[in-house]
């Protein structure tokens, strides 16, 4: 690692996410595109949570952060306080994971 | 100085208790990932005086440790910067979505920009677009921002000794916490649609692509919004 790589990564994530924000003010979007912007984030918020669940590495995860994963989704279906959706989710891997699944 | 700024500003608008204490149990899960990279930096050989700039000036976690492993894995430096910048790219359609939930003013933006991650955005829309909504970010941001430099500092300094937060299960931790804060948002059909659309997307994609590109594929579930604006 070198400052200049550092430093360049740094601007352009930092441009990258100036950009979006920027951009939203400099256009005024049509409600049709507006929706979709919102729904554009939706989209990349459930990539997120299904390829972090799910995958590492571009492989399988194993079976112990999914089955977290899931019991913190049901948590919060069933309106489970917040912060105890994030400990029961942690809590069940590490317990998984401590009785030797993967 | 800016999370002095964001904390000030945080307390003058109404932000909830209950806000708050979700903020800080994000914040305290980015910490324990913020001193894993720390001491998988200083593993890799990396100067602590880069790791520290990393994390402050990049404040992407997924890149970080994306860039630290392309070169700990004999990558040059430009392919470490190309891996994280597609990585992060996914954070121009969130500015796009979030718009002035970052700040209304030009100076209040640009530092807001610097906050905008995943479990920030998703923090701050699930509290809608109004002041609630923009207060939640700043101080989640601020939060998170802190927790994760503050985590690499320790990650840093303790090294080896530093457990995997894998024992600890964090790794589920954030796809959870992101999960509970889209799911009211998921009530709507429209989102369930392509929600659904950009998970079997992504998932599908994974095994093939760089990463960073299948969740931006996933935006090709955008063709399952239908036209009408119904039941928003």
């Amino acid at each position: 690692m070198t400052w200049a790589a550092v430093l360049a990564l740094a601007a352009g994530t930092y441009l990258v996410r100036l950009a979006g924000i920027l951009l939203r003010d400099k256009v005024t979007l049509p409600a049709r595109l507006a929706r979709l912007t919102d729904l554009g984030a939706t989209a990349l918020l459930v990539a997120l949570v299904a390829t972090a669940a799910l995958t590492e590495a571009g492989g399988f995860a194993g079976w112990a952060r999914p089955a977290g994963v899931l019991v913190g989704g049901v948590a919060a279906w069933l309106k489970v306080p917040f912060v105890l959706v994030v400990v029961l989710a942690a809590g069940t891997t590490a317990g998984l994971r401590a009785l030797g699944v993967a | 100085m800016f999370i002095l700024t964001a904390m000030c500003s945080a307390r003058r608008t109404a932000l909830e208790r209950g806000d708050l204490r979700d903020a800080l149990a994000l914040g305290a899960a980015i910490t324990v990932v913020g001193m894993s990279f720390g001491a998988l930096a200083a593993a890799a050989g990396v100067p602590p005086v880069l790791t520290v700039a990393m994390s402050v000036l990049v404040f992407a976690g997924g890149s970080q440790f994306l860039a630290v492993a392309v070169v700990a894995a004999g990558g040059a430096p430009i392919a470490a910067v190309a891996a994280g910048l597609l990585l992060n790219l996914r954070h121009l359609p969130f500015g796009l979505a979030i718009g002035d939930l970052a700040g209304r003013t030009l100076p209040a933006r640009l530092l807001g920009a610097h906050i905008l991650i995943d479990e920030n955005v998703a923090f701050a829309r699930a509290r809608g677009s109004g002041p609630r909504a923009r207060a939640a970010y700043r101080t989640c941001g601020a939060l998170l921002f802190l927790g994760w430099n503050a985590g690499t500092v320790v990650g840093l300094l303790a090294g080896s000794a530093v457990p995997d937060p894998a024992s600890f299960g964090v790794d589920a931790a954030f796809p959870a916490a992101l999960l509970a804060l889209l799911l009211p948002s998921l009530r709507a059909p429209d989102a369930r649609r392509v929600g659904l659309g950009a998970a079997v997307v992504a998932l599908a994609a994974t095994p093939f692509l760089p990463p960073g590109l299948p969740v931006l594929v996933a935006l090709l579930a955008l063709v399952l919004a239908g036209r009408t604006e119904v039941e928003r």
